[in-house]
């Protein structure tokens, strides 16, 4: 997209530099080049190859039920993150950290107890709102084991900047691990 | 005509007819369009430097980390009232004040079509304006962003007054927005120059009639957000509260129905320019002009199927995102054919790059990478990841920046000579373009990088050491770089306005007939009205302005001290009528400050008290249509060119009877945003309406309902009795109408006292009672119309021939008895359901 970016306005520019040093007055323009073939043609042909593109890469995020997935429960309010998810002895609660396993696609079920936040954890993937009255779902996944941080992404009121959490992926020990802790 | 007049002698008549008193009467009374533009234009540059301000303090704040300049609390304040003026207080009347400008001399003609109401918009404008600043110097801004989200926005999360500050104050500057769009459409349709079809318009007024247009149909979604927003704020109707019923994204439904239309409302006067000026620029002519208009129209359309991509996190289905986002993506194509015919054109001719050329080369620059960004984030899995970071900034102010300032700069310097009659002095205007562009681009370019790197929008401050830091200092650096160009420029023109020579008449050899008459220029511009052959008036006879001024056009010589100006066909530019004016009043001003109490008082909380202002204000509006009109019958007037036309009162496309309907597509769009907001909570609010809610009411829906049914059928015999010459019969007809409109009300009234539910309780209740609201007030001004023509009727001013007052009443009495019919359906639908 950037590539492609670049080369756009690059000739657009090139377009108009041109225009202006060429000195051989009266050029004949044609309607049907400017107008029909780079205005409509162009703009609509990459137009077209972008959308295809976008719409099958969203479709793959998106988070389709299928086994092997994890669910946690995330819950925004002024001015923090709590989270819920089944441990081995019951449900687990934390506040401020998410825990997850690494390689395995995790579905967070986003809520919140007060006004509209959103959950990001932008090196895991693009966000979500937690709106008033209902439940999202964002698929993370998480390659590497180590700490991401995460926080609000929507304008929550005067704790808004601070409103942040981290993200603990844990390799399979790790994991074994946590899921054992006590339930809280 | 039965004098002949010399130039001199014409200029000093029509001089004293439109012409400005000295000092303040002048100051408080003026509804020349020319005065009303400049004050918007001026006012507006105003509120720029606020805003601008603001920014500044916003970069100071954020270009180190963990810094201690200002505290969240206004660094919320700052943000959002940055956001709320740029949008609101300076690029919307910054444009409105072009048009009032400029609209009437492009098209030959001598006014807008509604004077007063230009000036009412204008005071409303400034009083609004005024509201919001003294809450920012107060430091009880609006602190939710300018998008105000609730619940962050609903009294629990914000119980102070500031988000009453927002939602009032920029309501009542939306007023003017209607006002000026309205005024707008009507006087690009009816008020040209002879023989201008709407296919030799200048391509300026073919942008400002859909950017009109587009007010009409997008602002009102916001209005009602606000209204219903303050409504859950002030009374507790739980509209956007999910534990009653409510749904707060209907809020953000409603505003990016209005927020994107916005966005090429913004847009599309600045392109207006660019197509004016580059031509002119290139010596040449527009490339495609029939295709331009096409893409206009298409932008127009389109632009209101968008809103949703403004929502791609809010976990709607990806399906409906992908839609969104395909029409978020098929909207740069008509940009794509603009900007293509623009580089064509420029091809096309010999360009040069003067002053005004300059700014528009910026313009290609920074709109077209906003442009390409724009095209990034209508893709839904890159916006899931730039959405609300400073990638968006970044985005919005290439495409608001690039699309709207730096067109206007050019149309500042190439105007400027316009409205001063002066050329410029110094080549500031070219230093101030340099400051603004590499500023510009050092502040909002490296925005990209640091959003990319995860920096989210609206946080007062930033940990060291994740990157960011040099990013935002060099971003501030950037901006305080452009607010020295932005100085410079405000030099400059005052430099030129004060202190420069005279300029020649027509400085850039333009075609457009703003350049036919003197500069600066005078009250009425132009001492007769041309007839227009082609686009180019001015290129098919260069004599044209001297023989203008020498009265070889129409309405040469004035008559009654009447404001004439000529209305034509809307789409042939055959002659039509002659449309008469009002002159200068204090009426608009009085109006806007008794509408300027009223918002006071419902933003302290005074809501009785509000009551005695909204009468004033229907007093007012009676009187303000009082005074027109005429008491006998004039038949055809001289009009020039051997042509007699009959005056407006007598015509049957009078600029009140067209304005009338444009008026009423806004109210069908604020009306039809209500019912999109109750079927909206219908669907997707669980449990809506709670069945123990839903109550009976069949006796007074059936009165309400063959209450307006009489009342249409009374109002539609009242226009057939004046065109009949009974006038009598039409008296007792519209006391019928009268009668029947005050049985709706009674009805309704009883149908939300004994059968809806209380509106506190749920949104259904809440929703109820607004449809009944609507219908009700509806009721209430059909029943004033009809007051107001019989007694017109009695003191003469209806005739078989002057029939403008009946038929808008009838209009809207029609209007009113659909809308109580479909508020109606809406109402007893659950109660049939049930």
């Amino acid at each position: 997209m950037l590539g492609g970016s670049a080369l756009i306005s690059t000739l657009v520019a090139v377009l108009i530099v041109v225009a202006f040093v060429k000195r051989d007055s009266e050029t004949r323009v044609s309607p049907k080049l400017w107008i029909g073939g780079f205005g409509l043609g162009f703009t609509s042909a990459v137009l077209m190859a972008l959308l295809a593109y976008a719409l099958v890469l969203g479709e793959s995020t998106l988070p389709t039920p299928r086994d092997g997935t994890v669910a946690v429960a995330a819950e925004g309010r002024q001015w923090d993150w709590r989270f819920r998810q089944p441990g081995v002895s019951g449900e687990i609660a934390t506040e401020g950290v998410l825990n997850i396993p690494v390689g395995v696609p995790v579905d967070v079920h986003i809520t919140t107890q007060d006004v509209i936040h959103s959950f990001w954890v932008p090196q895991l993937a693009g966000k979500m709102d937690a709106i008033p009255g209902k439940t999202n779902v964002l698929r993370i996944e998480a390659s590497l084991p180590g700490t991401y941080e995460g926080r609000c992404a929507e304008f929550c009121g005067i704790g808004h900047a601070g409103n942040v959490f981290r993200v603990v992926a844990h390799d399979a020990d790790g994991w074994a691990a946590f899921q054992r802790s006590e339930p809280r | 005509m039965t004098t002949r007049l010399t130039a001199l002698g014409r200029h000093r008549a029509l001089d004293r007819i439109w012409g400005t008193p000295k000092g303040w009467r002048g100051t408080l009374q003026s509804v020349n369009h020319s005065d009303i533009g400049k004050r918007f234009i001026l006012a507006s540059f105003f509120f720029f430097a606020v805003g601008g301000v603001l920014a500044m303090l916003i970069r100071a704040q954020l270009a180190t980390p963990n810094s201690a300049f200002v505290g969240p609390d206004i660094y919320n304040q700052l943000f959002t009232m940055h956001g709320s003026i740029m949008m609101f207080l300076f690029a919307i009347p910054m444009f409105e004040g072009l048009a009032l400008y400029l609209l009437p001399k492009m098209l030959g003609s001598r006014d807008m079509a509604f004077p007063r109401l230009s000036a009412y918009g204008w005071w409303c404008y400034l009083f609004g304006g005024t509201i919001l600043l003294v809450a920012l110097a107060l430091g009880v801004a609006p602190d939710g962003g300018w998008f105000m989200y609730p619940p962050l926005s609903s009294k629990p999360f914000t119980p102070g007054i500031n988000s009453d500050v927002w939602l009032l104050g920029i309501t009542f500057v939306e007023i003017s927005a209607v006002a000026a769009a309205v005024e707008i459409v009507v006087s690009i349709l009816k008020l040209r120059a002879p023989g201008m079809r709407l296919d030799r318009m200048p391509l300026f007024a073919w942008y400002l009639l859909v950017t009109a247009l587009m007010m009409v149909a997008g602002f009102p979604p916001l209005i009602l957000g606000s209204i219903l927003l303050e409504a859950e704020r002030a009374f507790d109707w739980p509209f956007f509260d999910p534990v009653r019923g409510g749904d707060p994204l209907l809020w953000q439904h409603l505003f990016w129905l209005f927020g994107h239309p916005e966005v090429y409302i913004i847009f599309l006067p600045a392109a207006g320019v660019v197509s004016t000026v580059l031509p002119v620029m290139a010596r040449t002519q527009i490339l495609g002009y029939g295709a331009i208009v096409a893409a206009i129209l298409a932008l127009g359309f389109l632009s209101f199927g968008l809103w949703v991509h403004h929502m791609f996190t809010t976990g709607i289905p990806h399906m409906a995102l992908g839609f969104f986002s395909a029409a978020s993506a098929l909207v740069a194509i008509p940009t794509g054919v603009q900007i293509f015919a623009w580089i064509g054109t420029l091809w096309g001719g010999r360009p040069d790059v003067r002053l005004p050329m300059l700014y528009l080369l910026g313009f290609f620059v920074v709109f077209v990478l906003g442009g390409l960004t724009g095209v990034m984030l209508a893709v839904v899995p890159f916006d899931w990841q730039a959405h609300d970071s400073y990638f968006v900034v970044a985005h919005l102010h290439y495409v608001l920046v690039g699309g709207f300032i730096f067109p206007m700069l050019a149309g500042a310097y190439y105007w400027l000579p316009h409205f001063t009659g002066r050329a410029r002095v110094l080549r500031l205007g070219e230093a101030a373009f340099w400051l603004i562009f590499i500023g510009f681009n050092l502040a909002f370019f490296l925005m990209h990088l640091t959003g990319l790197l995860g920096m989210p929008r609206r946080v007062y401050t930033y940990p060291d050491g994740i990157g960011w830091t040099w990013l935002n200092l060099l971003s501030s650096v950037g901006s305080f770089v452009m607010a020295f160009g932005f100085a410079l420029f405000a030099i400059d023109v005052a430099l030129q306005i004060f202190l420069a020579r005279r300029a020649p008449r027509n400085p850039w050899g333009a075609n457009t007939l703003e350049w036919a008459m003197a500069t600066p220029a005078p009250a009425y511009n132009i001492a007769s009205q041309p007839h227009v052959k082609s686009r180019e008036p001015l290129v098919d006879d260069s004599e044209l302005p001297v023989r203008l001024a020498r009265g070889e056009g129409y309405l040469a010589t004035p008559r009654n001290n009447w404001r004439e100006t000529m209305a034509v066909d809307m789409v042939t530019g055959r002659t039509d009528f002659v449309a008469v004016v009002p002159g200068n009043t204090s009426l608009p001003i009085i109006t806007a400050a008794v509408t300027g109490l009223f918002f006071l008082s419902l933003l302290f909380g005074f809501y009785w008290l509000a009551l005695a202002p909204l009468a004033g204000v229907v007093l007012l509006g009676w009187r303000w249509a009082w005074t027109l009109g005429s008491h006998e019958d004039l038949g055809p007037l001289d009009a020039g060119r051997g042509e007699a036309l009959p005056a407006h009162w007598e015509a049957r496309e009078a600029p009140g009877w067209v304005g009338s309907l444009f008026l009423l597509g806004a109210d069908a769009t604020l009306g039809a945003s209500l019912l999109f907001g109750y079927a909206f909570l219908w669907t997707i609010a669980p449990n809506w309406p709670p069945p123990e809610l839903v109550a009976g009411g069949w006796p007074e829906a059936s009165a309400a309902l063959l209450g307006v049914a009489l009342a249409t059928l009374a109002a539609g015999r009242t226009t057939v009795a004046v065109l009949g010459g009974k006038l009598d019969k039409a008296k007792r007809m519209l006391l019928l109408a009268g009668t029947a409109q005050a049985v709706v009300i009674v009805a309704l009234a009883s149908l939300v006292l004994r059968h809806l539910p209380d509106p506190t309780i749920h949104a259904y209740g809440a929703a109820c009672a607004t449809l009944v609201a609507y219908a009700v007030l509806h009721a209430a001004i059909a029943l004033m119309m009809a007051l107001f023509v019989s007694r017109r009727i009695a003191a003469g001013y209806v005739s078989p021939a002057r029939t403008l007052e009946p038929r808008v009443a009838t209009l809207f009495t029609a209007f009113a008895g659909a809308a109580t019919g479909l508020v109606l359906l809406a109402l007893m639908l659950p109660v049939m359901l049930a």
